[in-house]
């Protein structure tokens, strides 16, 4: 008769605390997702026809020898000064400014011996075959950089936005607004810095 | 006789196991998101390299390249030079036309058009091997590549 055990705990609800959890964990952890520098290789071309020549006034020539040593338009340099003499060779605009090729955007030095214009620019890089792969990256992200920096400036002066925030938010889904109108003005960017690194075969030894 | 089932009685009532099989289910399922999935096992060292200017990679159409120096158990065989995996198996310049249509195979048919290889390469590797892969990627007509990297600055290095 006076029996005074202690009820039985409602495990009723224990399945939705379950679920709330779960439901919390899967919302917080995000999977280590793979990054890198996306690259288009050029196809093989097997036509005969000569290439165009480039003036050298309109090429950025980087050579990287097997001691990772780094020399720039025939004068040595460090890897922290890359970024920032690219951008001053992509942005130089020396066209004259009656000629149709005069870049209207550029804020460069518009020196008479740099690039025409960011269409006519080309960076090429050169490497021996024993250079490291550390060093080949370190140069590619930096003239990336170079490359995203005055496509930032543009998308800024023109719609008020990076260039790069606003592609790493299409690329991850989250872009609010119209896709396609922002995936035009990214196209749009593009076509006023377009990327034109050139990679020479490397040097055998 | 009541005496002693009085006794009984006043004990703590043992604890209830009917939530267990829910807490079970939420740490299976918490692993199951959180784990990821390896297929290849990695027989190369990857030390990846620094960069900060990177895009994310699509998983769903993209195929690894791993390269690099033998890791330490399989350095007897196969020396200290840099040397390509494709899958779980070294491979050779040569052979990664074969191993990669054989990996490209594997993808969703309506992405393998776009595919894209991932080249994970350790840092200490020669650029003339990547070179050399490239060069094969090219006959290949696979043009669309990632260098894969860790994200940090490169000039700290």
């Amino acid at each position: 008769m006076a029996r005074r055990s202690a009820p039985e705990v409602n495990a009723g609800s224990m399945a939705d605390i379950a679920f709330l959890l779960l439901i919390f964990f899967l919302v917080t952890t995000t999977l280590e997702k793979d990054n890198g520098i996306a690259r288009q290789l050029p196809p093989i071309d097997k036509s005969e026809i000569e290439p165009p020549k480039i003036k050298e006034k309109n090429l950025f020539i980087v050579l990287v020898n097997k001691n990772d040593q780094l020399l720039v338009n025939d004068s040595p340099m460090e890897l922290e000064d890359l970024r920032e003499n690219a951008i001053e060779f992509l942005d130089n605009g020396g066209a004259l400014s009656n000629s149709i090729e005069y870049c209207d955007y550029c804020k460069g030095k518009r020196l008479i011996t740099s690039s025409d214009n960011p269409e006519k620019a080309v960076i090429s890089v050169q490497n021996d075959r024993l250079t490291s792969y550390k060093m080949y990256i370190s140069v590619q992200n930096e003239l990336v950089a170079a490359y995203n920096f005055l496509r930032n400036r543009e998308s800024q002066r023109l719609y008020g936005w990076d260039f790069t925030d606003v592609k790493k938010e299409i690329d991850a889904g989250t872009y609010l607004g119209k896709q396609g109108d922002a995936q035009d003005k990214l196209k749009e960017i593009q076509k006023l810095f377009p990327l034109k690194l050139s990679e020479a075969q490397p040097k055998k030894n | 006789m009541s005496k002693f089932t009085k006794k009984k009685s006043n004990e703590l009532p043992p604890v209830s196991t009917a939530s267990l099989p829910d807490i079970v289910f939420m740490l299976l399922f918490f692993f199951m998101v959180v784990t990821v999935m390896r297929d290849t096992e990695l027989k190369v060292e990857q030390n990846l390299p620094k960069a900060n200017q990177i895009e994310k990679l699509k998983k769903d159409r993209s195929v690894f390249i791993f390269a690099g120096k033998p890791s330490i158990q399989y350095k007897k065989n196969f020396g200290d030079e840099g040397r390509i995996q494709i899958g779980d198996k070294f491979t050779d310049v040569s052979n990664i036309g074969l191993a990669l249509t054989e990996a490209r195979g594997k993808l969703n048919p309506e992405l393998q058009s776009k595919v894209v290889v991932a080249l994970k390469v350790d840092d200490d590797t020669n650029t003339g091997l990547v070179t050399d892969i490239k060069e094969k990627l090219r006959e290949l007509n696979m043009v669309k590549i990632i260098y894969i990297t860790t994200s940090g600055d490169p000039l700290e290095q």
